[in-house]
Order: structure tokens, then C-alpha cells, then sequence
């Protein structure tokens, strides 16, 4: 039942890119990616990361979405027709595509006890969370105590896109002005020396 | 833009998301969720708020002045846990010094640490978003401006 369901989220997934690719509606684009995240969120809850799921749903079919859309609103709805051939991005984009797909047939099997990452530190995190830090969450305590320094860095990371956003927005009101007024001056000028 | 239907529906709605990220927030210990989900869906509320009546009208609820504060309050009390832990002996972030009990410092670790992420993400959010729909209304208003002259030199 699972495995039916997981091909069925995955036929829909793949079905949504394409429609991505071939649109030339960017709104509809941006409607699609909510879709897309939203059903990346039910493939996460089909493999027991609810965490991540709830991230996925949060923030990829929320806020993103609402702030791609907002972008738009700056832009313009529809995509501009490229000069060039597709022919040279479709190859780039297969050669890549196919080392990657190579570069899996090393990795281990899905689920696999005997992966790298599960011998490391996982097994500490898995045994001794509940006596070292008794939160029966064992992603918030790896999250906020084992990686806390990683979280603190992710929150920087957050804060410094707000500064940037801040930044660059910001100043722009102000410089628009300073052109319009540097325009009319101009415009008075010649005005002036036709008269 | 008077959608009554929606207007009614998201204020009505906006109380109970605001809820749903205090669950999430102080609920991440037990369940799914934590300070960066919280502070989405709390953001989320703002924005509902700001899509259906206006960004200004949002803004008297949660002003920009703020939001400033509280991006940088949760970076600090994140930051500032870490330095508090150097402090009482430990290392930075190490929540164990925090408390007699190892366990309970580690429990008041998360649950600050947790707040500090939802406090910067919430904030952050909102931002970005009140950046992009204020440029966005500015750009909108310019080109009436601009189309003045035209129809004056047209007369």
C-alpha cells in the first residue's frame, strides 16, 4: 500500500515539473511549486520525517509561494521567449543528470542499518537522548542541543536575509526620487533653452 | 479589493493560527514542530492579515519598528544562551550548566533556544514579505505619475 502510494505522490510530482517547465504562465508556475512542495511534504510524511514535512508544507507551499508571488507583482506575469536554442542547456542538463544518476549506484540502499550515517553519531543520538536530554522529540534535541551550534547558524542565516532584503529595498525609494527630481530639473532645463 | 466573504473568514482564522504557532512553538519538545515551523505559521497569520485588508492596516498590528527588534531579540537570546552557558562553566551552548539538574538545564536550553529561532524566522518572514508588497505598491503608484505628463503634453 505504501509503495502504491509513493509512486502515485512521485507520478504526480514528476507530472507538476513538467507543467513548470512547459508553462509560460509564471503565476501559474508559482501555483504549481506550492502544489510541488505541498506534495514533497506528503512523500516526507510517507517516510516518517514529519518534521520535515511540516517544514515542507510551511514554508515551501506558504510562505514561498506567497513571496514568489509578491515578486511577481514586481515583475512581470509572463516569461520572456529566450533568443537562443534549448540545445545546449538540454545537454548540460542531461550530463549532469546522468552522474548523478551514476553517483547513486555507490550509495547505500535506502533504509540500509549499515549505512555510514547510521553509525556515526546516530546511534548516540538514538540511545542516549532520552537520559541525556528527556525530550521525547529526538529531532528537537538533536536539532536545538546535539547541533545546536548548526540551528544557530541556520537562525544567523535567516537574520542576515532580512538585513539584506532590508538593505537593498529600502535605499530604493529614495534613489527613484533623486532621479525624477534630477529628470525634471533636466526637463526644465531644456525646456528652458528651447524657450 | 472588498471581499467580504474573505475579509470576515481571515479574521476570524487569524486568532486561531496565531494559537496553532504557540502550540507548535511550545510544543515542539513533544510533537513535530519547533521554533522555525512556529514562527512560519505565526508570520503566516500577519501576512493573511496584510493580504486581505492592507499592508498598513498590518503594520498598526505588527509595526516594522518591531519586527526589527524582534529579528535581532531572537538572534541575541539565541547567542545570548550559548554565552550565559560559557559563563556558569561550560562550553558555548552547552545547556547541561544551566541548571543543578543536567536534564532540566537542557530542557531550559531548548525551550529558549526554540524561542529565539521562532522569533528571528517569524520576524524575518514578515519583513521581507512588507519589503517586497511596499515596493511593489510604490512601483504601482509611479506609473500614473509618469503618465501625467503625457496626457498634459497630449492636451
Amino acid at each position: 500500500m505504501l509503495t502504491l502510494i509513493d509512486i502515485v505522490l512521485l507520478f504526480f510530482l514528476s507530472v507538476t515539473a513538467i507543467a513548470v517547465i512547459r508553462l509560460s504562465d509564471l503565476f501559474a508556475s508559482v501555483m504549481l511549486f506550492g502544489i510541488y512542495s505541498l506534495l514533497s511534504a506528503a512523500i516526507f510524511v510517507s517516510l516518517d520525517a514529519v518534521d520535515v514535512a511540516f517544514t515542507e508544507a510551511a514554508v515551501g507551499a506558504g510562505i514561498s509561494t506567497i513571496l514568489a508571488l509578491s515578486t511577481l507583482a514586481l515583475t512581470s506575469r509572463h516569461e520572456k521567449k529566450s533568443d537562443h536554442t534549448p540545445l545546449l542547456p538540454v545537454i548540460v542538463c542531461f550530463l549532469v543528470g546522468s552522474a548523478l544518476v551514476y553517483g547513486t549506484f555507490d550509495m547505500p540502499k535506502f533504509g540500509d542499518p549499515n549505512a555510514p550515517v547510521h553509525q556515526h553519531v546516530a546511534p548516540h543520538y538514538l540511545e542516549k537522548s532520552g537520559e541525556e536530554i528527556d525530550v521525547p522529540n529526538v529531532v528537537t534535541s538533536v536539532l536545538a542541543s546535539y547541533r545546536g551550534f548548526d540551528t544557530f547558524g541556520e537562525t544567523v542565516v535567516v537574520f542576515t536575509a532580512a538585513v539584506g532584503v532590508l538593505l537593498l529595498l529600502s535605499g530604493r525609494p529614495r534613489r527613484r526620487k533623486d532621479k525624477e527630481s534630477e529628470n525634471e530639473e533636466r526637463e526644465n532645463k531644456t525646456g528652458g533653452a528651447a524657450e | 479589493m472588498n471581499h467580504l466573504l474573505l475579509t470576515v473568514m481571515a479574521r476570524l482564522l487569524a486568532p486561531f493560527i496565531l494559537m496553532f504557532a504557540l502550540y507548535v512553538q511550545f510544543h515542539g519538545d513533544f510533537g513535530p514542530g519547533g521554533g522555525f515551523q512556529a514562527g512560519v505559521i505565526f508570520a503566516s497569520a500577519i501576512i493573511l492579515y496584510a493580504l486581505v485588508n492592507n499592508v498598513n492596516a498590518a503594520e498598526k498590528v505588527m509595526p516594522m519598528s518591531w519586527l526589527k527588534v524582534f529579528a535581532s531579540l531572537g538572534v541575541l537570546i539565541y547567542g545570548g544562551v550559548g554565552v550565559v552557558a560559557m559563563l556558569l562553566g561550560g562550553n558555548f551552548l552547552e545547556y547541561n550548566v544551566l541548571a543543578h539538574d543536567p536534564v532540566h538545564g537542557q530542557h531550559y536550553g531548548i525551550l529558549l533556544v526554540e524561542l529565539g529561532v521562532g522569533l528571528t524566522v517569524f520576524s524575518v518572514m514578515v519583513i521581507i514579505f512588507y519589503s517586497f508588497t511596499r515596493l511593489g505598491e510604490e512601483q504601482l503608484v509611479i506609473p500614473e505619475e509618469e503618465g501625467d505628463p503625457e496626457k498634459r503634453e497630449a492636451e
